[in-house]
């Protein structure tokens, strides 16, 4: 049988142990969510009075219940492509029976994408585009780091190009990639080549100017030991620099992947291109009734989006950084 | 010995500044015999580092030049080893990595990985500080991540051992510790060393010579003195003897009666 005594004992210990628990938490939970709660008072106060001429401003309420549709429309668009590659494969089937020779065709199923394709293409094409970029802007960045006189060189280029809009690129990039971009059974497409090359036109700069600086700020000891120890070049790249230079390194990369995101959604509204930026322009096109609701439910996605996109270079910081003291947020 | 182990003749060197040319060092001339410990001294900013940093061939003199057994000395390397004043052990390397990177480097065609190991670990144990090779610069002490530049420097097996200033930044009782593992070190492996330092107590407990360097601009040796109390030296014993006091006496004099002082 279980000792009173004890048990009472326990009993205390678990609460005690439960209060500073929830004192800890209480800050790291509680603020936030009594924000995100005036956030959303606020927003439905406001709605209610604004009056566009496709009806009121969705509060809360209604971009939730199109949220809901917009998830009940993917999953009858799912439904009828899976039926459509079935009804093609019995089709095919019968076909090959008859005559063993026939070239039977695939076609690919030709629905509208839904809003969660939109996502997954958006974030594809955001991807490729800050890889790209990164694959490219970190080698430059630490070669004009080391370089004083190719800095020189580049600087006032990257000045130059730093500013410039996406959406200014964008007719460029778009008719270069339909000159140069020609083959007729194209891996990509066109519109996914020319979104992503926007993207990493902007995704360039932020990443090479802070690796640039990462590179360049290496401490005079440190460069010294590598040069008594008679490094080569490669190595001292390889063990010196770019350890010293993660941090700034990652300060560019999470800029680079936030404007590449902002850009992308542009892009995609302006050229047309497949992404959340189409499915927003599309819908605001539409003029339904549901239209508003529709696009506050991407305009939120965008930025849950881009948040975990941060959250994910962090961790990846993290995971590469070697002060793991370091106050990384 | 016809010729000295290491040798400066005639070293200058001028760094370009907004004012026109600053004429640092003039005319240095030193000769140093293989095994030899001698520490440079003088005033701040007279020019110790200048000279340890031109026979490190980290600087180019701008006159005259360094030879190391019938060698000119024009390039950084290996057989020159520096100990840096404020260690530059590599942050993100562990104790033991930031010596292996050392051992890779100068002996990567002479030993295989397991000699490689030993080595380190056997100058791990030579500073005393076996127990926290896995542990990061940060988190030990001034004095320990010391004792690893300086087991960084020993494990190169350089001909020449170059130390700033090595122990300046550390309290009284750890730099005592630490002067005696030199002497330990330095009756074993017999380096060649050239140590800078402004603690007239050190230079005269560790050196054969000392060098005394004149103010600058345009600093040079001022004068040589040699320290002939036997080997080994026990501090304790040494504060009784009066020919240390007579050295300590001598080194005094010069820096605050020979040399002016420059303005602090
Ligand atoms: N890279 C440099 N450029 C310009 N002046 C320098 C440089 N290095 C040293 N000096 C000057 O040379 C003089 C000697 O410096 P240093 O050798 O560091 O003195 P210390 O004896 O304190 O080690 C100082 O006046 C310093 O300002
Ligand atoms: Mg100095």
């Amino acid at each position: 049988m279980s000792n009173p005594a004890i048990s009472e004992q326990i009993t205390q210990t678990v609460k005690s142990a439960r209060t500073a628990a929830f004192k800890r938490w209480l800050p790291n939970l509680l603020m936030p969510i009594i924000g995100l709660a005036a956030f959303l008072m606020f927003w439905q106060m406001i709605a209610g009075s604004i009056n566009t001429s496709l009806g009121t401003f969705p509060g809360p309420a209604q971009v939730a219940s199109q949220f809901s549709n917009l998830v009940d429309e993917h999953q009858r668009e799912a439904k009828r492509e899976t039926a459509f590659y079935e009804r093609q494969q019995l089709r095919n089937q019968a076909q090959l029976s008859k005559n063993p020779e026939a070239k039977v065709k695939i076609r690919p199923y030709t629905g509208k994408p839904t809003f969660f394709k939109q996502i997954v293409t958006s974030l594809y094409t955001v991807m490729t585009g800050f890889v790209i970029a990164s694959l490219i802007a970190i080698p430059l960045g630490i070669v004009c780091g080391l370089s004083k006189p190719l800095y020189n060189a580049i600087n006032p280029l990257i000045q130059i190009f730093k500013p410039i809009s996406p959406l200014a690129w964008l007719p460029l990039v778009t008719m270069v990639v339909s000159a140069v971009y020609t083959s007729t059974d194209p891996l990509f497409a066109k519109s996914f080549i020319t979104s992503a090359v926007t993207v990493a036109l902007c995704c360039l700069w932020p990443t090479v100017i802070n690796t640039i600086v990462g590179v360049a700020n290496l401490d005079k000891d440190l460069q010294n030991v590598s040069r008594v120890l008679s490094l080569s070049p490669l190595n001292h790249i390889r063990r010196i620099v770019l350890p010293a230079a993660i941090p700034m390194i990652f300060t560019g990369l999470r800029l680079s992947l936030a404007t590449g995101w902002m850009v992308l959604i542009a892009a995609e509204m302006l050229a047309q291109n497949p992404g959340l930026g189409k499915f927003i322009w599309d819908e605001f096109q539409n003029g339904s009734s549901n239209s508003l609701g529709r696009i506050m439910v991407a305009v939120i996605v965008i930025g849950l989006i881009g948040f975990a996109l941060d959250r994910l270079m962090l961790a990846l910081q993290k995971y590469v950084s070697w002060d793991k003291s370091a106050d990384l947020r | 010995m016809s010729t000295a182990h290491l040798e400066l003749t005639g070293v200058g060197i001028s760094f370009p500044t907004d004012k026109g040319l600053f004429c640092a060092l003039k005319d240095v001339n030193l000769k140093i015999a293989k095994g030899e410990f001698v520490s440079l001294i003088g005033h701040s900013g007279c020019g110790k580092s200048t000279v340890l940093n031109i026979v490190a061939g980290l600087y180019q003199a701008t006159t005259g030049g360094v030879i190391l057994d019938n060698r000119e000395v024009n390039a950084p390397g290996p057989e020159r080893a520096v100990v840096f004043q404020n260690h530059s052990l590599l942050p993100w390397l562990s104790c033991y990595q930031n010596i292996e990177l050392a051992v890779r480097q100068v002996f990567k065609n002479s030993k295989s990985k397991t000699e490689m190991r030993e080595w380190i670990e056997h100058n791990l144990d030579l500073v005393h500080m076996s127990h926290a090779r896995h542990k990061r610069p940060s988190e030990i002490s001034g004095g320990m991540k010391q004792r690893i530049g300086i087991a960084r420097a020993l494990a190169m097996q350089p001909k020449v051992l170059l130390m700033d200033e090595p122990f300046g930044a550390l309290d009284a009782l750890t730099r005592a510790h630490l002067q005696d593992s030199l002497m330990e070190i330095h009756a074993d492996l017999g380096n060649t060393v050239i140590m800078i330092t402004h603690d007239v107590d050190e230079a005269v407990l560790l050196s054969d010579r000392i060098i005394m360097m004149s103010n600058g601009p345009s600093a040079t040796v001022g004068e040589i003195l040699q320290v002939e109390l036997p080997r080994p030296r026990e501090r304790m014993a040494l504060a009784h003897d009066s020919r240390y006091h007579e050295y300590r006496a001598a080194v005094l004099e010069f820096l605050y009666q020979k040399q002016h002082r420059p303005a602090a």
